[in-house]
């Protein structure tokens, strides 16, 4: 449903109902099995719509076997002025990575 | 001009927010829509990316020209594809624009209403089935060198969309080159109509990168921003270089009796261009300016029709679902 929709003039200075239709978020599942990315976005009307529009622009030459389009206004993201505290609890913890562990000389292949 | 601060709009409690935006430039940090950034660099990323956008949407006309005429049907597939790529393409960063807060429709408005610039070599016509050829490889290529150089900008949605552009641009230039070679070996008014093409369009072609860097007033600004990593000047002799060898490898000539290699620079050296010339078709007195125009209007009223169905077709799913 178009939630933008206002009253503007065409080209030729009449009066139209035209609108900008919704925005949303493509992401794409490339062939070799990795997770869906996100591309960009298109506008639509309907989902359907933007599945397709997101198919024409974005998946041209076989760069995805799956699409999912999804409203913008339905995506909460992290924003930047939290970064530092927000990820603080996955930054300060070495001990998650194997690199943090040692392993006696000569053990080659572990 | 380069130790003071470019922006002047800004308030000055900014001043240190912009210190520290520059120096994650400096870093080689990737700029994203929730950052901080000064108000000049996002109105100077939304100019210069919607004239990108506006100018593979304004692209699809000189080309959409020879689709009915194509001279066979694979010439004819390759150009239909073609110009929908240039549709994507536009669309990819019309898309990355709007991440800076401005409205796909207010962009859109315009390019329609005569406000917003493009690429001044779309105002060129394209007389013959030659000139299709030579904007593969001359304009296509250009923009591969311009776009290259982009992949690596400072505003993450603008570097993606670039990144995803310059895998499909390959194929417009190959296909370019590909009839200019094939006119080229042919007959003897084949080879004419592709030297005429050649000679028209060399020099608008230079032109598509800009201005001198001396003449540039955005260069500065938009190289500190790392938005752009070389100068007018540096891309305009990139192609240069590159195109030289490529016109010889199939006997055509360029246009320009100064065309020279020094040794000492590795660089070939060029004629000065009309810039006369330029700045009368950037300001909207080239051949096919308005007929550009007219065109991008017409096609946008007539679709008119389509939106209002879609919408409608919306609106009917949405109460049959409410119904439901």
């Amino acid at each position: 449903m178009p939630d933008s929709r206002d009253n503007k003039t065409n080209t030729n200075g009449v009066q139209t109902t035209d609108s900008q239709w919704p925005l949303w978020e493509v992401f794409l599942q490339p062939p070799n099995g990795a997770a869906h990315e996100h591309a960009g976005s298109v506008h639509a009307v309907t989902a359907e719509q933007a599945l397709e529009n997101a198919r024409d622009v974005y998946a041209r030459r076989g760069e995805a076997v799956s699409i999912w389009v999804v409203p913008s206004s339905a995506i909460t993201a992290s924003t930047p002025d939290d970064m530092g505290p927000f990820f603080d609890p996955g930054n300060d913890k070495p001990y998650r990575h194997p690199q943090f562990y040692k392993v006696p000389r000569g053990v080659r292949v572990f | 001009m380069a130790s003071q601060p470019v922006w002047s709009d800004s308030q000055p409690e900014d001043a240190a927010k912009t210190a520290e935006f520059e120096a994650r430039i400096a870093r080689g940090e990737t700029i994203e829509p929730k950052d901080w950034m000064p108000e000049r660099y996002r109105k100077q990323l939304i100019r210069m990316m919607s004239q990108h956008a506006h100018s593979e949407i304004v692209g699809m006309l000189p080309e959409g020209n020879w689709i009915t005429r194509a001279p066979n049907l694979r010439r004819k597939m390759a150009l239909i594809a073609k110009v929908q790529d240039e549709a994507g393409h536009g669309l990819y960063i019309y898309c990355g624009t709007e991440t800076l807060g401005v409205d796909r429709h207010e962009l859109i408005g315009q390019l329609l209403n005569g406000t917003a610039k493009y690429s001044s070599i779309f105002n060129y016509p394209t007389l013959t089935w030659a000139d299709i050829g030579c904007i593969g490889w001359f304009v296509d290529g250009a923009a591969i060198v311009n776009q290259t150089m982009l992949a690596k900008a400072s505003y993450g949605p603008y570097a993606r969309a670039m990144v995803r552009i310059c895998k499909e641009e390959n194929f417009h230039k190959r296909q370019g080159y590909e009839i200019m070679a094939t006119l080229a070996a042919g007959t003897p008014e084949q080879r004419a109509m592709a030297q005429d093409a050649v000679n028209r369009w060399w020099w608008p072609s230079l032109m598509m990168f800009g201005p001198h860097d001396s003449d540039s007033p955005n260069s500065d600004e938009l190289r500190r921003w790392g938005v752009k990593k070389k100068s007018n000047d540096e891309l305009r002799q990139r192609f240069v270089n590159l195109t030289v060898a490529q016109a010889k490898a199939i006997d055509l000539t360029l246009p320009d009796p100064d065309l020279e290699y020094d040794e000492a620079t590795e660089n070939w050296r060029f004629g000065e261009i009309d810039w006369a010339e330029f700045w009368r078709v950037v300001k909207g007195d080239g051949p096919c300016n308005r007929e550009r125009l007219a065109a991008r209007r017409q096609a946008h009223d007539d679709g008119e029709w389509v939106r209002v169905a879609a919408a409608a077709y919306a609106a009917k799913q949405q109460r049959s679902s409410e119904a439901a």
